[in-house]
């Protein structure tokens, strides 16, 4: 196995062991992305100088033995919506095309200190808007099972590296599905953490109450490894909250004898592809035979959640994005003639159609006369959906659910339907709008000719329950073989 | 036709910290442009806001000195405007869950003190400054960062003013609380205290009239009754022709003595407010309510009522010594340094509030509380009499001297060794054989004209009361 292919649980104790050095793991990243990068295009940029200076200083530190931690020289890759001092943070919009950041997101600096390294920024769609990755205005991305499908989004290009080896761990951020749903299609495993577990700082915000950073792994051992380095209070965040962060490694236990799994009824119906049903279906009964007990659930208002993100969301985005408006930096339109014509000519030119598209939803839901009636009962049924869970979590510890209605569709397949491309985030919107963490792990694979695509099960627990579907997840995984197929490339 | 403004105010009020609202760039006046900014108050990508406590406390402070019920849970919201100088195209403020409503405060009219109600207090963000260039056809504008974010504390009053002399004394009485709460420089010069007036006119006893004009651009408590005073003609002119004026926002234009139209209402922004998703409610228990109402500084009553209690002065002084806080701070700090509060409230009164105004406040006085108090002590010690002091005073507001320095340059101390002034009266009473004479019948005015002759060969500098009673001595042949 080449050591592009490896886990960190692998690598880690091989460069502590200084059998291997971060540099020599860190070439043979490169050499992939070099390699894989022209038929896949996961990545935005590749800072492949600074990624070499990085693990030259994690090999370092593991030969003074100082500051060594599981993530050390680490190849990880960054989507391009993490703030990185110097380096372009693009969001992949035209509008923050040369933006540089003076300053690290949160999560990024948190990396930094564990001696990660940064082998590049993923791309995803513009401004995390979007379910393929095909809105990105600088490229689509593929999917390493079938090159003429999407890889997911928004954060397609975390999951494509992660699933094509052309990193060993990545990050994402998650507003409606963004991280398990290319996780699902890309059959590598993404966790969206609680609301508030993980510092937003430096994350460019699309819908503040939604978003939340987590991370992309080959396995669940490697999710929770990055989950220990990046979650936490950060005095930077108002909303990431004080409540102490258990050791996620050893939530990872194989077992989940008495657990109930929540299986919501709402959640299979029309729409579910067939295979997609039979795969998740078949991971609850995996579990069962675990030891869990299967539950039927009702979570009545999942019916909502599709509108109510889509009013939520599109609200604070048109506020969030009001700032990229070609005065302070970034993109501006030359030859305005006035400070109207320059706002108008930069946002025309600047951002894409479904960013446009959002703001204008948005800008609706808030104006007056709307406010009430839009983006006021959303917030009421978001507190019902919340309501839902709670009630839910009486009668089971952990959801089980499909991550998406289908596994990966083609690229152009949904581009000209809006709904369509909204539609397949309908399992994992309700997680976000509750704030509760909610993980994807591969299940299964549908025949799609000889390119077999993976589906992702979705395990949802309670806020700050993490540890929970660490464990869910992890036995899962210990009794299943689907996490160590790899695509053919 | 008889008819009476109904008018209020939108006052904005920075906040007197040493940091920014939502960051820790310094809350500065007058620095080099875009020098206390950072990636928070520059609305740079993925950036968070983080409430200052301190601001908050002010506001909370400020809130509780205006009888404002407080909100329990408050929140803040997103106020959606596009403005160079509003980095994010948002102003973080609250719409919701204000901090403070339904207060009010008392003002003084003839005599009689009257509440003028506050809807609400809350706190919000400054937004920066555009920079326009003076050169002709300049295509280019720029932008000064370094107020954006400074605390801004928004204090909305019913339209509850029916006067120019009530608004006088509503702007009068809001600065001043404001002073007392330590929340606020109150400079208008520099920008950290604003005012914003409505007004429309109706009969007396008729419902609030169904349009309103707002008035912006108000860079004086002069421009606001100036201001004022031509609305008040405007519309009531137009109200004798029988037209309605029309609802609209207007700028003061100071030079031109006008006011302009702005935007009308069919103008009127949108402004799209929604709750802040970057910032959390701010939960005031119990507990911290009572700690702010026990932190609450004493207040201009308060300190009033002290200083003609404790400090003895007639009420009549301690009402305008405590108008401002700035003057009372001044006050006390010489009551401290030489106890004679009488005396230096005499001093305040006739020679300092001359030069105190809008424009200058205590502390831009080079005469400082420890100037003044050592010239009451030399008066007091017998060192110098009023009337060197009086001579002196013009000197010591100019340069800052102490009276000390001044009086042994001009070389004024007042002559108060007896062997010295024995020889004085000695050859007055030698000069004016009969004026003395007169006296010794039993013409004690005759004493005066004696004094006189002294004082004039002393060149003033003569102890008053030594040399009357020198004099005296001399002439009865003690
Ligand atoms: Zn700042």
């Amino acid at each position: 196995m080449h050591l592009n292919e490896q886990t960190i649980t692998q690598l880690a104790p091989l460069l502590q062991a200084r059998k291997l050095s971060s540099v020599e793991l860190t070439r043979s990243v490169l050499e992939r992305i070099r390699a894989l990068e022209p038929r896949v295009r996961a990545y935005l940029s590749v800072m492949e100088t600074q990624a070499l200076h990085m693990a030259e200083e994690a090999d370092r530190r593991f030969k003074r033995g100082e500051n060594v931690t599981p993530l050390t020289g680490i190849p990880v890759a960054l989507k391009d919506n993490l703030c990185t001092q110097g380096w372009p943070t693009t969001c992949a919009s035209k509008i923050l095309q040369n933006f540089v950041p003076p300053y690290d997101a949160t999560v990024v600096a948190r990396l930094k200190d564990a001696g990660a390294v940064f082998v590049g920024k993923t791309n995803l769609d513009e401004f995390a808007m979007g379910s393929s990755t095909e809105n990105s205005a600088f490229q689509v991305t593929a999917n390493p099972w079938d090159l003429e499908r999407v890889p997911g989004g928004s954060s397609g290009g975390s999951a494509a590296a992660v699933a094509a080896d052309e990193c060993i761990a990545a990050l994402g951020s998650d507003t409606g599905g963004s991280i398990r749903q290319p996780a699902g299609f890309c059959g590598v495993v993404g966790l969206k953490p609680t609301y508030g577990r993980v510092s937003r700082y430096g994350l460019v915000a699309f819908a503040s109450s939604l978003d939340q950073i987590g991370p992309f792994g080959k396995t669940v051992a490697d999710c929770a490894l990055v989950m220990n380095c990046i979650a936490g209070r950060d005095p930077a965040d108002s909303t990431s909250a004080s409540v102490a962060v258990p050791d996620y490694a050893s939530a990872l236990r194989a077992d989940v004898k008495g657990l109930r799994i929540g299986v919501p009824k709402e959640y299979f119906v029309e729409g579910l592809s067939r295979e997609v049903e039979t795969a998740v279906r078949g991971a609850v009964a995996r579990l069962a035979e675990l030891g869990a007990e299967a539950v039927e659930i009702s979570l009545p208002h999942t019916p909502y959640a599709v509108a109510t993100y889509y009013l939520c969301a599109p609200a604070e985005a048109s506020s969030n994005l009001a700032r990229y408006d070609g005065v302070h930096y970034g993109y501006r339109a030359a030859d305005q003639d006035n400070i109207i014509d320059m706002y108008t000519r930069t946002r025309h030119d600047g951002f894409g159609t479904e960013v446009k598209r959002r703001i204008m939803l948005g800008t609706y839901a808030l104006s007056a006369g709307y406010y009430d009636a839009y983006y006021l009962k959303a917030l009421k049924v978001r507190t019902l959906i919340k309501r839902d869970f709670e009630q839910a979590f009486e009668l089971c510890d952990v959801i089980a659910t499909p991550t998406s209605p289908t596994p990966a569709f083609r690229a152009g397949e949904k581009t000209g339907d809006p709904i369509q491309m909204y539609l397949s985030d309908i399992f994992t919107i309700s997680a976000n709008l509750a704030g509760i963490p909610a993980i994807s792990l591969p299940c299964g694979f549908a025949q799609n000719g000889g390119h077999p695509l993976p589906i992702g099960l979705q395990l949802i627990a309670p806020v700050f329950r993490e540890d929970t579907l660490f464990r869910v997840a992890h036995t899962y995984e210990q009794a299943t073989d689907f996490h160590k197929k790899k695509p053919t490339l | 036709m008889e008819l009476e403004p109904v008018i209020g105010f939108e006052v904005h009020s920075e906040l007197k910290t040493k940091t920014k609202v939502f960051c820790g760039c310094k809350n500065a006046f007058g620095d080099p442009p875009n020098t206390n900014v950072c990636p928070v108050c520059l609305g740079m990508p993925g950036v968070l806001p983080v409430l200052n406590r301190r601001a908050f406390e002010l506001a909370l402070r400020t809130a509780i000195a205006l009888h404002c019920e407080i909100s329990e849970r408050t929140t803040f919201d997103r106020k959606n405007y596009y403005y160079p100088d509003l980095p994010k195209n948002y102003q973080i403020s609250q719409q919701y869950a204000v901090l403070g409503r339904r207060g009010y405060l008392e003002i003084e009219i003839n005599g009689q003190t009257r509440r003028v109600g506050i809807n609400n207090v809350h706190l919000e963000e400054d937004a920066g400054k555009n920079v326009h260039p003076e050169t002709a056809g300049a295509r280019y504008s720029l932008v000064d960062l370094n107020r954006a974010g400074v605390p801004l504390l928004e204090i909305v009053s019913e339209p509850d003013i029916r006067s120019r002399d009530e608004a006088e004394a509503y702007m009068h009485g809001l600065r001043s609380l404001l002073q007392y709460c330590d929340a606020s420089d109150c400079k208008m010069q520099e920008g950290s205290l604003r005012y914003e007036l409505n007004i429309s006119m109706r009969r007396p006893g008729d419902p609030l009239p169904d349009y309103r004009v707002e008035v912006k651009n108000l860079a004086s408590m002069k421009s606001v009754l100036r201001a004022l005073d031509y609305e008040i003609r405007r519309q009531t002119r137009l109200l004798e022709e029988g037209r309605k004026p029309a609802r609209e926002t207007a700028l003061w234009d100071d030079a031109a003595g006008e006011t302009r139209t702005m935007r009308s209402k069919e103008g009127a922004q949108d402004y799209r407010y929604f709750p802040e998703p970057d910032l959390v409610e701010v939960h005031i228990d119990r507990a911290w309510m009572e700690r702010a109402r026990a932190e609450l500084p004493e207040l201009q009553h308060q300190r009033c009522k002290r200083f003609v209690e404790q400090l003895g002065l007639p009420e009549y002084d301690a009402r305008i010594l405590t108008q401002s806080r700035p003057l009372a701070d001044y006050f006390e700090a010489a009551v401290r340094l030489h106890n004679n509060p009488k005396a230096i409230s005499n001093w305040i009164m006739t020679e300092l509030l001359r030069v105190l105004g809008e424009e200058v406040e205590p502390d831009d006085l080079k005469v400082r509380p420890s100037h003044l108090a050592r010239l009451v002590g030399m008066i007091d010690s017998g060192a110098i009499s009023g009337k060197i002091a009086k001579q002196v005073f013009p000197d010591m507001l100019e340069t800052g001297r102490m009276p000390d320095e001044i009086v042994r340059e001009k070389g004024l101390v007042q002559i108060s060794d007896t062997s010295a002034l024995e020889s004085v009266v000695a050859e007055v009473i030698a000069e004016n054989p009969d004026v003395a004479e007169d006296y010794r019948a039993g013409k004690d005015k005759a004493l005066g004209r004696l004094v006189g002759q002294a004082m004039k060969k002393t060149r003033g500098q003569a102890n008053p009361q030594l040399l009357n009673e020198l004099l005296r001595k001399t002439l009865r042949g003690e």
